[in-house]
């Protein structure tokens, strides 16, 4: 509205700019996905060599460095754990953030330093804290730890800004008539919150999904996906390597598109 | 009864999450901070009390210019995401009037946040390679006779990968921070004769300072201990302090990964504190 007598400049500079910035983001993916459906003789560059399914295919034959299949079905599970436990913790302690109470900065800072601590130290340190300890690292118990510090924090901050906007007003009434507080999350609350929770939930999956730095120190004897790709850019020297980065992509692509489906049918069913 | 409830109830609602940070990052970094002082035998830690692996950092020159190179880095990327970042949030927050179509390109910005970083840097070995994409084009337009080596393994592979990956986390701040402004400040500053420029500068600028400094203060401290872009893009002659501690770590040095760890994470406080003292950010939390 304000700088529409200057459209005909500054807003064409500015849309060329952002084309090309989502070019600079997506350009390089798209060059994968491409050069993951070469046919059998196709390589690690252009020109596009043919055409084929035979490089997904690839993917789950059993490799050299190891099995893909494993490491998804290990990031799947984990991915799972991470979700749920991410939700329930950033529940409870959005709930908790509506009163005040003594130590709420405090653990507010903490959770933000969390987030800004440099990665390489979470993983080291949860690294050493098992081996002084004297126990064994593993995907599911170091690993998982390893994650949440990373996803609580997103999923916590997100908590903070939906019960910001919560209007206490329905609780209130359901309190008025006689419901208990569990009673009144469970029937008012949590309703209200389901489309913020499986958005919350799906960011924490894929963010787990996909985290290397964390994880690479403290996944144990198994890999997770992401390291098993790691290990992966060292060895092969095929495009398998691209159709392995365009299946994980594709499959990232699906949990953002079932969150963003699934949270906008729950609240247009709520109004 | 319910009244001593009421009080305690926050704080058992605030338990797992408290207990997540004391387990897995206060604890973890206690004992970063211990075994900085141990020694190491040449294949295993051995509890200690010594400054050897501080000394040992401290007079090394190795150290100071790997610092000097994560500076450079840090120094770069901030900019280009800013650079990028600014233009891009400030796109979206005035020129687009359709708050769906607002919200179409904010994701598309953002969905690539979503997806895996090392897939994301191997997708420019197709582009930067020696028979990559760019160089086939130059190659093809007679700029160059000779493939153009330092697109990829270089210092500027690196710069141009942590730019691709750490931009989101620059502009999902100030993108906030712009749709914050009250749009009557602006009506009010050009009702008394302000010129586009003058608005970007005196009325805009200072208020989305606060999305600045936190954009900022994620990418200066993702940067700060980055090491897989380091490796996968900078090929084997680049170096970070990130990696420098991956290096030790891979050769079980741990005592000294860690020494090199404590120095890592007050170096990063310092730059945080920094921010923080330019920019007020608490309006925006």
């Amino acid at each position: 509205m304000i700088f529409m007598q200057k459209r005909a400049l500054s807003f064409y500079v500015l849309a060329i700019f952002f084309g090309l910035f989502v070019l600079f983001l997506y350009g390089p993916m798209i060059a994968i996905f491409m050069l993951s459906l070469q046919g059998p003789e196709g390589q690690l560059t252009f020109p596009l060599r043919g055409f084929s399914f035979y490089w997904l295919g690839q993917v789950f034959q059993e490799q050299r460095v190891g099995s893909f299949v494993d490491a998804f079905g290990r990031s799947f599970l984990l991915g799972i754990a991470v979700l749920l436990l991410s939700v329930v913790v950033s529940v409870m302690a959005g709930l908790a953030f509506r009163s005040r109470f003594k130590g709420a900065s405090l653990l507010f800072y903490l959770t933000i330093s969390s987030l800004i601590v440099p990665s390489v130290l979470i993983s080291l340190g949860i690294g050493i804290a098992f081996q002084v300890m004297g126990i064994q690292t593993d995907w599911f118990s170091s690993g998982l730890g390893a994650h949440l510090t990373w996803t609580v924090p997103f999923a916590f901050l997100i908590m903070l800004g939906v019960f910001n906007r919560f209007n206490p007003s329905y609780e209130e009434a359901a309190r008025d008539l006689g419901a208990s507080d569990g009673k009144t999350f469970q029937e008012v609350v949590l309703p209200l919150i389901a489309p913020s929770l499986i958005g919350i939930g799906l960011l924490a999956f894929t963010l787990s999904y996909d985290e290397f730095t964390r994880t690479s120190l403290v996944s144990g004897q198994d890999n997770t996906l992401p390291l098993e790709i790691f290990g992966m850019t060292t060895n092969v020297t095929s495009p398998a390597l691209y159709a392995l980065g365009t299946l994980t992509t594709l499959f990232s692509f699906s949990m953002i598109a079932i969150a963003f489906t699934t949270f906008s049918v729950f609240s247009r069913r709520q109004q | 009864m319910y009244k001593s409830w009421k009080i305690l109830e926050p704080y058992l609602l605030i338990t797992p999450q408290t207990l997540v940070f004391l387990l897995f990052l206060v604890f973890p970094i206690a004992m970063i901070v211990m075994v900085s002082f141990w020694q190491f035998n040449g294949y295993a830690m051995v509890p200690a009390l010594t400054l050897d692996n501080y000394i040992g950092i401290f007079t090394s020159q190795v150290t100071l210019a790997t610092y000097l190179n994560t500076f450079k880095y840090v120094a770069l990327v901030w900019f280009f995401c800013l650079m990028i970042a600014f233009p891009v949030a400030y796109f979206l927050a005035f020129y687009i009037q359709s708050q769906i179509w607002q919200i179409i390109l904010f994701l598309i910005c953002t969905v690539p946040f979503w997806t895996s970083n090392i897939i994301r840097m191997i997708s420019w070995i197709p582009v930067l390679g020696k028979e990559g994409l760019l160089n086939q084009l130059l190659m093809g337009l007679h700029l160059t006779n000779a493939p153009v080596e330092w697109f990829l393994y270089s210092d500027f592979a690196v710069v141009l990968g942590m730019v691709h990956l750490f931009n989101f986390f620059m502009i999902a701040p100030i993108f906030n921070s712009l749709m914050r402004i009250d749009r009557n400040l602006i009506t009010a500053a050009q009702d008394m004769g302000a010129s586009g420029l003058q608005v970007l500068k005196e009325v805009i600028l200072p208020l989305s300072a606060p999305g600045i400094a936190i954009g900022s203060i994620f990418v200066v401290t993702l940067v700060m201990g980055e090491f897989v872009t380091v490796r996968l893009m900078g090929g084997g002659q680049s170096a970070s302090v990130g990696k420098l501690i991956q290096t030790q770590i891979n050769s079980l040095q741990y005592p000294l990964a860690a020494a090199n760890a404590v120095i890592l994470l007050i170096v990063t406080l310092t730059l945080v504190m920094g921010i923080l003292r330019v920019v007020d950010i608490r309006k925006e939390l």
